[in-house]
C-alpha cells in the first residue's frame, strides 16, 4: 500500500523509540497546522453579511455559531419556506440557517416552530412571544427613492408591518417641495421592530427596496449614556431640573404656545408681492 | 464492479477467486448490504425533501425521525461542548442514542455503513486499483487522532464549530439534502486526494469524525474474525480491499495476538474481507468468539 506506518517497526535504523517520536511530532505538527488554518478560516470567515438574517431567537452571533450543529431542522418546520441552509459560497458560515428577507420574510408565526424544532439552544426557547424577535432592524435607507419622500403616498412599509402603527409609523411633515402638501415619513421604532422583514420584501421599488432590515449592530447607534435628555430627567422629577426657563415672546408668534414657531398658510410676514394669477404651484412665500 | 478480469492486470482481479467459488451475489453480499443501507438512509432524509414523505428531517448532524426519534452527531456535540456550549436535552438524547448504537456495532460501522462519503472514497479507492495507480504521499494514520484532539482545541479557542467550516462529511449530506452550493468542490477534492494523492487517504488516515468513531468503537460487541485462517491461501485481496489493511495481520497471521478476530478499533465492519475472500476466511461475529472453525 505504500504506507510505511503500517510496516513493523524495529528492524534496524533508529530505535522504536526515537522512530515513533520522530513520527509523532511530524503528524502532530502537521495536524496543528491544519487546525491553525481551519480555526483562523472560522475565525476570519464569521462575519454575517448584512443581507443574512438569523431565524427568530438565535443567539448573538458568536454563541450561535458555537451552538448551531447546522442540522436544518428549522429550515424544515419553517411553514413559509423562508429560512434555507447556508451553502458553501454564500458568505455565510455554511450550513447554518439565515433568511434574506428581499426573497421570502419572515411570517412570524405565533407558535414559532423553528425556535421549537432546534435541538442545540441556537435559537433560543425562552422567545416565546414572536412581538419580541429582535431578527435585524428595519431602516428607511434610501430617502432619495422612497415614494413617500417623494411626497407620494405609498405607505406599502407601513401597511404591510405586523406591528403596524407601533414599529412603522408615518410622521406628517411638511413638503417644502409642493409648500402646500404632507409628507408622511415611515419611521421605524425599534422598541417595536422584529425584523421580520416584511416591509423591506414588499417596498414597491424595483429590484432593491428602500427599507431594509439589517442587522441590529448596523442599524443602531450604540446608546449614549452619559448623556441625559432634559425631558426624560424633567418627567422623572416632576420638574425640570435646573428651574423655570425665562420666556420671551417672538415677534408675530404672540399667543401662541412658547417654542412653537411653525408656520401655517396665511400667518407669518405678508408677502412681498401679491401672488400673480397662473404663476403655479408657487405660494410666493419667501422665507 | 464487473466480473470480467481487467485486461491491465497481469494476474485477476481482486475477488476472482471468490466470484468464481460464490458466485457474484456471494462475493458482493456485504458490498451490496451496505450499499443498500448507506443508500437507503440517504433516501430517507431525500424522501421529505424530494416527495414530501416526511420520515427523517435534518440531516446526519442532527435529526428528528418521525417526529419523535433524536439523533446527533456525538463528535458535533463534543465539539460545541468545547466551544462551551450545553445544548437542549433533545440534542444531548440523541447523541446518548448514537453513542450507545455505535458503542455495541463498532464505531467505524457508521463510516462503512451510513456515512455518504464512503460512497465517494471507496470510489475513488476502486478507480486507483482499477488504473493501477501507484505511489503519492500518505500521511501517517494517526494524523485523523492528533487533528481530532487539535479541533476540539480549535473550537475552544475560537468559540466556534471550528471542523464545521471545512468538514467535506457533513458538507456532502448536508449538500445532497439541503443544496451544495461550491461544496462540491471540497467533496471532489477529498475524491482526487483518495485517487491521486493518498489511498485511503481520506477516510483512513485524515478525517478526525472517523477517529472519534473509532474510539468509540475501541470495545465494540460485533467484530469480524479471521475464523478460518488456516485456509487463507495468501492471495491478498482482503488487504487489497480493505479500508483499513493494517487492521487484518494481527488476526490472520497471529501477529500480536493468539485469536483471530480482529480487536483493532479502526476496522470498519465494512465485510469486505468477508466477500473477496475466496476461501471463506472471515465471517462477522461477536469480539466474544475466538473459536477458529
Amino acid at each position: 500500500m505504500g504506507d510505511t506506518q503500517d510496516k513493523p517497526v524495529g528492524q534496524g535504523g533508529p530505535s522504536p523509540r526515537r522512530r515513533f517520536l520522530r513520527e509523532a511530532a511530524g503528524v502532530a505538527g502537521g495536524a496543528c497546522l491544519l487546525s491553525l488554518g481551519v480555526g483562523l478560516y472560522a475565525k476570519q470567515a464569521s462575519a454575517l453579511p448584512a443581507i443574512a438574517l438569523r431565524p427568530p431567537g438565535a443567539l448573538a452571533e458568536a454563541d450561535f455559531l458555537a451552538a448551531c450543529v447546522r442540522c436544518g431542522l428549522c429550515v424544515r418546520d419553517c411553514p413559509y419556506d423562508t429560512l434555507k441552509l447556508a451553502e458553501l459560497g454564500d458568505g455565510v458560515a455554511t450550513g447554518t440557517p439565515y433568511f434574506n428577507a428581499r426573497q421570502i420574510a419572515c411570517e412570524m408565526c405565533e407558535d414559532i416552530p423553528c425556535v421549537a424544532a432546534c435541538p442545540t439552544g441556537a435559537l433560543d426557547r425562552s422567545l416565546t412571544d414572536i412581538g419580541k424577535a429582535r431578527m435585524g432592524l428595519a431602516v428607511l435607507i434610501d430617502h432619495e427613492t422612497c415614494l413617500n419622500f417623494l411626497g407620494l403616498r405609498c405607505d406599502v412599509c407601513y401597511r404591510v408591518c405586523p406591528v403596524i402603527d407601533k414599529a412603522i409609523t408615518l410622521e406628517r411633515q411638511h413638503n417644502p417641495r409642493s409648500d402646500r402638501h404632507a409628507m408622511l415619513l415611515p419611521t421605524v421604532h425599534s422598541d417595536y421592530c422584529t425584523g421580520c422583514g416584511k416591509c423591506e420584501k414588499s417596498c414597491v421599488l424595483p429590484g432593491e427596496a428602500a427599507i431594509k432590515v439589517l442587522p441590529l449592530k448596523l442599524a443602531q447607534g450604540s446608546q449614549a449614556e452619559h448623556y441625559r435628555k432634559g425631558w426624560e430627567e424633567k418627567e422623572a422629577a416632576g420638574q425640570s431640573l435646573i428651574g423655570e426657563q425665562l420666556e420671551l415672546p417672538v415677534r408675530g408668534l404672540e399667543g401662541r404656545s412658547y417654542g412653537d414657531t411653525r408656520v401655517a398658510p396665511g400667518q407669518g410676514p405678508a408677502p412681498a408681492a401679491p401672488v400673480q394669477p397662473g404663476s403655479g404651484l408657487d405660494s410666493g412665500w419667501k422665507p | 464492479m464487473s466480473a470480467a478480469a481487467s485486461p491491465r492486470a497481469a494476474r485477476p482481479r481482486v475477488g476472482a477467486d471468490a466470484i468464481a467459488g460464490k458466485g457474484w451475489l456471494g462475493a458482493h453480499k456485504w458490498l451490496l448490504l451496505r450499499r443498500l443501507s448507506q443508500l437507503g438512509i440517504l433516501a430517507l432524509f431525500l424522501a421529505g425533501p424530494w416527495f414530501g414523505l416526511w420520515i427523517v428531517k435534518g440531516n446526519l448532524s442532527s435529526s428528528l425521525t418521525l417526529d419523535v426519534l433524536p439523533l446527533t452527531d456525538p463528535f458535533l456535540l463534543a465539539q460545541s461542548f468545547a466551544t462551551g456550549t450545553l445544548p437542549y436535552k433533545e440534542a444531548l438524547i440523541g447523541a446518548g442514542i448514537v453513542v450507545a448504537f455505535y458503542l455495541f456495532v463498532g464505531g467505524r460501522v457508521f463510516c462503512s455503513w451510513v456515512c455518504p462519503m464512503n460512497l465517494v472514497t471507496d470510489a475513488a479507492a476502486w478507480l486507483r486499483r482499477r488504473l493501477g495507480l501507484k505511489g503519492g504521499k500518505i500521511p501517517s494514520a494517526d494524523t485523523r487522532y492528533w487533528l481530532l484532539g487539535f479541533m476540539l482545541i480549535a473550537a475552544f479557542a475560537t468559540g466556534s464549530l471550528a471542523w464545521e467550516w471545512v468538514n467535506p462529511v457533513s458538507m456532502l449530506h448536508r449538500g445532497l439534502i439541503f443544496g451544495f452550493g461550491l461544496a462540491w468542490g471540497i467533496v471532489g477534492g477529498v475524491f482526487l486526494y483518495d485517487l491521486l494523492i493518498a489511498t485511503r487517504g481520506w477516510c483512513g488516515h485524515i478525517c478526525p469524525m472517523g477517529a472519534f468513531y473509532s474510539l468509540l468503537g475501541a470495545a465494540a460487541l460485533v467484530r469480524v474474525s479471521a475464523a478460518q485462517r488456516s485456509a487463507c491461501d495468501d492471495c491478498m485481496d482482503c488487504f487489497a480491499v480493505c479500508p483499513e489493511p493494517q487492521v487484518i495481520r494481527p488476526a490472520l497471521k497471529a501477529a500480536g495476538q493468539d485469536h483471530p478476530v480482529i480487536l483493532d478499533r479502526n476496522c470498519t465492519n465494512c465485510g469486505r474481507c468477508v466477500d473477496v475472500c475466496g476461501k471463506n476466511v472471515f465471517r462477522i461475529t461477536t469480539r466474544f468468539d475466538r473459536s477458529e472453525s
